[in-house]
């Protein structure tokens, strides 16, 4: 029953309009437009806003920051590859943790072990598990291939199967339900509902010191940007080509010989990666890791970000998700529950009438001045998702 | 023996709210392949119904028999007005619908913690439901589960006798095994689909009624139960209702013996994994209509 609905074949292969860069094929324009699109936005990051902002107001866009990590892989899985993954709050958690725990025992310092251990957990010693994060060269790289490798473990099995669609994307938000009621039910060695808190140093400088906060933005900022370099290469090299085909016809691609679940479970993995880097910068950006953070909820508020501002663009992702925040933190503060309706009305008008998100309008508008016919079905559509639809160019 | 006896009757009893919960989304997933993230505010707003009832009916018993009619058409018109406004536009893009339904289900939430305040509530239980039936052996079951299996047992029987035996239920029959052949056949599709998300609801507004009787009723009791709900029916397989009813009763036994034997926290765990392992054997659920779709 859940048939894929097969396109009109006359859509199915369209020609470019002539005197367009084909699309997916950096040219020599575009590829300069994007050289300075990413001077702007360095600048526009390391310059501008650090300038502008008091030291308040930049650790709280170091911490839209790092959302916006998690939202570029959620572009990546859910806009290019058609996986909804409502479970990103895991791997953002795995890489928050792991971050936390090292920086819990460095404060520690050698031999110590943290406080809440003895307060909850009656231990006399460090669990087993948490030894080896006392080193930075086994905690750094957990922080990013401890959620790979579950998002492998988990994508390996589900996609081969061919679980996928509203299936998987249950499934990830069992997973990320499971995980929090694990962390909280192992108060001893987990710190439970609290979490991890109270973190002081990040590799011996004092994260109390504005300067030293002032670094972890940089940092921050230093690794959204070369994420995005980096999804972008993604999303135009071949491989991003037929991600985006398995997205629009799975079958059609196995048919050509290609293996579907091999490229959805790259997308995955990379986006589970992503989460996990934003997870752990987030712990010396904020100080805290808890279940409260990474649990379905908030793994569903990662999406809506995405979805505000456009779901298959390199940029959308990004700007939806510090939008957002930005409003959550604006609002919440003084009308609680406005913010929540406003939250749920959200969901309700981008995603069920604007799909393709604040973006899409950008791109109508410069359909409209490049005096080419508007698409054939209007963008506030209703029916299927045809605006987002891009051609595999002919090779 | 009798702590066996006594853990599968919990888990039993975890799978009578499991299955109340999973057969309304049995069968709006299973006709319309449309995921309500709201089907737990459905619930909410049944036990609210309750609690509202026994603001004005003073007898508890009454307010009980009163309130699962009224709950089911509370919820249930609640759920068409959700389909005919919004989610009838979106059956092209199931994934698009859980979190459109994902953003209802926030708005439903507050309006509950500004009508009602964010802290519990809670309802009276009928005498007749707060002692327990003692049996042969030492063993005991207390009323209130009993109430519940039996009223979640009546539900199944009688939407299946709905199904099989009604013009209703074989029209139902028809639009889930091929919609296409179905339109085309003189079945008004769009209207069975609307009456099928009235008795879907109105199935978790039921659910809601049933789980006053085991606790406190808040804004976010949704939440948490319809994750479980949702795995019982990914799991069972969609089109068909035995696959929920199996495996409702199958994940609450199973979440009571790891319960049982380990914590709380790994026995959900447990049942994850057993999930997933699940899927690999049968992608597609425990039973599954056959087509000849690629999907």
């Amino acid at each position: 029953m859940t048939a894929v609905t097969p396109a009109p074949p006359s859509t199915a292969v369209r020609p470019a309009p002539a005197g367009t860069v084909p699309p997916g094929r950096p040219g020599g324009r575009s590829r300069l437009r994007t050289v300075a699109g990413f001077a702007f936005g360095a600048a526009l990051l390391f310059a501008v806003a650090p300038l502008v902002l008091s030291d308040f107001r930049l650790a709280l866009l170091a911490k839209y920051l790092c959302v916006a990590m998690v939202a570029v892989g959620i572009g990546i899985a859910w806009g290019r590859g058609g996986m909804l993954t409502l479970g990103q709050g895991v791997f953002f958690g795995l890489g928050g943790y792991a971050m936390a725990m090292h920086l819990k025992l460095a404060d520690a310092g050698p031999g110590g072990m943290p406080d809440f251990m003895q307060l909850y957990g009656q231990l006399d010693e460090l669990p087993l598990w948490w030894r080896p994060f006392a080193s930075p060269w086994f905690a750094l790289p957990a922080t990013v291939l401890l959620p790979m490798a579950v998002a492998f473990g988990l994508g390996s099995l589900v996609f081969r199967r061919r679980v996928r669609g509203a299936y998987f994307a249950i499934l990830s938000q069992a997973l990320a339900a499971a995980m929090v009621i694990l962390l909280i039910g192992q108060q001893g060695t987990t710190g439970g509902t609290n979490g991890l808190t109270d973190i002081k140093g990040f590799f011996g400088y004092d994260l109390d010191d504005p300067v030293n906060q002032r670094m972890v933005y940089f940092i921050i900022a230093g690794t959204l940007l070369a994420l995005l370099a980096l999804t972008r290469q993604l999303i135009h090299s071949r491989y991003g080509e037929l991600l985006v085909a398995v997205r629009d016809g799975e079958e059609r691609v196995r048919f050509l010989g290609y293996d579907p679940a091999s490229v959805k479970l790259v997308a995955y993995v990379v986006a589970a990666g992503m989460a996990g880097l934003a997870g752990a910068l987030f712990v010396p950006a904020v100080g805290i890791i808890s279940p409260a953070l990474i649990g379905i909820v908030p793994s569903i508020e990662f999406v809506i970000g995405v979805a505000v501002g456009g779901r298959a663009t390199l940029l959308g992702p990004v700007l939806g998700a510090v939008a957002v925040a930005w409003a959550r933190t604006a609002l919440s503060e003084r009308f609680p529950g406005t913010w929540t309706y406003l939250q749920g009305l959200l969901f309700v008008v981008v995603v069920a009438f604007l799909p393709g998100g604040l973006a899409s309008l950008w791109a109508l508008a410069r359909r409209r001045d490049g005096g080419e016919p508007p698409p054939r079905r209007g963008w506030l559509s209703l029916g299927r998702r045809r605006a987002e639809r891009t051609e595999v160019p002919a090779a | 023996m009798t702590v066996l006896f006594g853990q599968l009757f919990t888990g039993i009893s975890i799978g009578a709210v499991l299955l109340l919960i999973a057969l309304g989304l049995a069968l709006t997933f299973g006709q319309m392949n449309v995921i309500n993230m709201a089907h737990g505010e459905f619930i909410m707003a049944g036990a609210y119904t309750t609690y509202v009832l026994q603001q004005s009916i003073t007898g508890a018993g009454l307010s009980l028999a009163v309130a699962l009619p009224v709950a089911f058409v509370v919820a249930g018109t609640m759920g068409v007005l959700l389909e005919v406004l919004l989610i009838r536009r979106l059956y092209a893009r199931p994934l698009d619908t859980l979190l459109v339904t994902w953003g209802v289900s926030l708005m439903l939430q507050q309006l509950a913690r500004d009508v009602f305040g964010s802290p519990n509530v809670q309802t009276r239980a009928p005498e007749l439901l707060t002692g327990n039936v003692a049996l042969p052996g030492g063993l005991t079951i207390a009323n209130n589960r009993l109430f519940i299996l039996a009223l979640a047992l009546a539900a199944v029987a009688a939407l299946t006798l709905a199904l099989r035996l009604t013009p209703l239920g074989r029209r139902i029959r028809a639009v889930v095994q091929n919609r296409d052949l179905a339109a085309v056949s003189g079945i008004a599709t769009a209207r069975v689909d609307r009456t099928t998300f009235f008795v879907g609801s109105g199935l978790a507004g039921l659910a809601g009624v049933a789980l006053t009787l085991l606790g406190p009723i808040g804004p976010t009791m949704g939440t948490n139960l319809i994750i479980d709900a949702f795995l019982v029916v990914v799991v069972g397989g969609i089109g068909q209702l035995k696959g929920s009813v199996i495996v409702a009763f199958a994940l609450g036994v199973l979440q009571a013996t790891g319960e049982y034997l380990t914590t709380l926290s790994v026995a959900k765990v447990i049942v994850f994994v057993a999930i997933v392992a699940f899927l690999q054997w049968r992608p597609q659920g425990l039973f599954t209509l056959r087509t000849r779709s690629l999907a």
